[in-house]
């Protein structure tokens, strides 16, 4: 079953807290910190894009709801340094600090290449195998949204899309399987796919009838409609 | 060692309650680990703070509304259209531009966290995060927009793109009426940040 950040289509949330378009990017400086120290920790290479996002929804429910989206980013962070064996809970908890081995000292990022490596990026696609569907086909989604190699594990279908049939209308080439990258499992790339879903199939009652909510999918969530 | 701690809680909970402080702490310990240079921090801040912002995007979607052949290439392969105006980068490695029209208006949302097109929107604002967003822009699109002062026609279709991957979708809107004689420049002044991710229509213009 999914965690808490699986949050399509549920009800209770309240208004959109709208702001003005012209809101400076960072609203306190410690928000901006947090960013920045967030793709600092990820330069040294110990984790992924996906290692990073799944530590973040396995804050537990309480934690994930109470905290605010960049303490969201300071928890994984904070987890994910000692999951990683970058920093100890001892230290965590402001005990003597251990330099780190020379290694991964040589990994920090430094001030002259930030530039460089924020404009480098990090393309998801690779080569893989030749795409099963075609824009145009009718495919069904898995029917429960989940890790099929890891209990509890990462996935990027989302629970409100668990199960629906719907139309390929994109197709996107082999990119990095998010289930298996999250959990140190290799990048086993597969071809992705945006599907588009009736809203009608998703929420029963749809908003308005032939409203489209659309997903990227791995083809491995899909499978054929006859 | 002083163990004052139990091993199930989880290690974030070891760090100070106050945010701003447990920033701080991290950032404080990883400098003394010798694994963080605070000026590369402040590169970064400085870089999406005031380099990399909405103004990017615009700069395109002008440029879409004016230059057919540029429009096309956009809609074939937005990562090279964009790429060749200077915008790649960390989130904006796989694009697609999407085109509202008179029939469809497109929105778009990450349901799972925050899935945003950094190179051309910069950081994503405080609502595109919030619970309330991710929660309900899926379901009811129509009652959001009606909150950020949209209001469609029933005749127009929604589609609402859930950022579910590593693409990253930049909405073009609609050009407004009656600006068939403005520069580039001027057309990306009426492009705002909330029209390219399609829960804002770009400005009207005041004659």
């Amino acid at each position: 079953m999914s965690r808490v950040h699986d949050m399509g289509g549920r009800f209770g949330d309240g208004p959109v807290p709208v702001g003005s378009d012209t809101d400076p990017a960072f609203a306190k400086d410690w928000h901006a910190r947090a960013l920045a120290l967030t793709l600092a920790a990820g330069a040294l290479g110990k984790w992924n894009i996906d290692i990073s996002r799944h530590a973040r929804e396995c804050l537990s429910p309480k934690d994930y709801s109470r905290f605010t989206y960049y303490e969201k980013w300071m928890g994984g962070l904070a987890d994910l340094l000692v999951q990683s064996g970058v920093v100890t809970r001892d230290e965590l908890a402001g005990q003597i600090v251990q330099p780190a081995p020379d290694a991964l000292k040589e990994r920090k990022l430094e001030a002259q290449n930030v530039a460089g490596v924020l404009a480098a990026g990090g393309p998801a696609d690779r080569l893989g195998p030749a795409p099963q569907f075609a824009v145009g086909d009718r495919v069904k989604t898995r029917r429960i949204a989940r890790n099929l190699f890891v209990d509890g594990g990462h996935t990027r279908l989302p629970t409100y899309a668990a199960g629906v049939e719907g139309e390929v209308i994109l197709s996107h080439g082999c990119h990095v399987l998010p289930d298996a990258s999250a959990h140190r499992l290799g990048e086993q790339p597969e071809p992705l796919y945006t599907v588009v879903f009736d809203a009608g199939d998703l929420w029963g009652e749809p908003e308005r009838a032939g409203d489209e909510v659309t997903c990227d999918l791995w083809q491995s969530y899909l499978e054929p409609v006859a | 060692m002083p163990h004052d701690h139990h091993d199930d809680c989880p290690p974030h909970s070891l760090l100070p309650p106050d945010p701003a402080l447990r920033v701080k702490a991290l950032e404080t310990l990883l400098e003394r680990k010798g694994l963080l240079d605070p000026s590369a921090l402040d590169a970064i801040i400085e870089t999406y703070a005031h380099k990399v912002g909405p103004q990017n995007g615009a700069q395109v979607v002008a440029r879409a509304w004016i230059d057919a052949e540029f429009h096309a290439a956009l809609m074939s392969d937005a990562t090279a259209a964009v790429s060749e105006m200077g915008f790649y980068g960390r989130q904006g490695e796989h694009m697609v531009a999407v085109q509202n029209t008179e029939a469809v208006h497109n929105i778009v949302v990450c349901t799972l966290c925050s899935c945003y097109p950094w190179p051309l929107l910069g950081i994503p604002p405080g609502w595109y995060k919030s619970d309330a967003y991710r929660a309900r822009v899926v379901r009811e699109p129509r009652k959001v927009l009606a909150e950020f002062g949209v209001v469609l026609p029933e005749n127009k279709k929604v589609r609402v793109w859930d950022s579910t991957a590593e693409v990253r979708y930049l909405i073009i809107p609609q050009r407004p009426k009656g600006t068939e004689g403005m520069s580039e420049a001027e057309l990306a002044n009426l492009v705002t940040r909330d029209s390219m991710i399609g829960t804002g229509l770009a400005k009207e213009v005041t004659t």
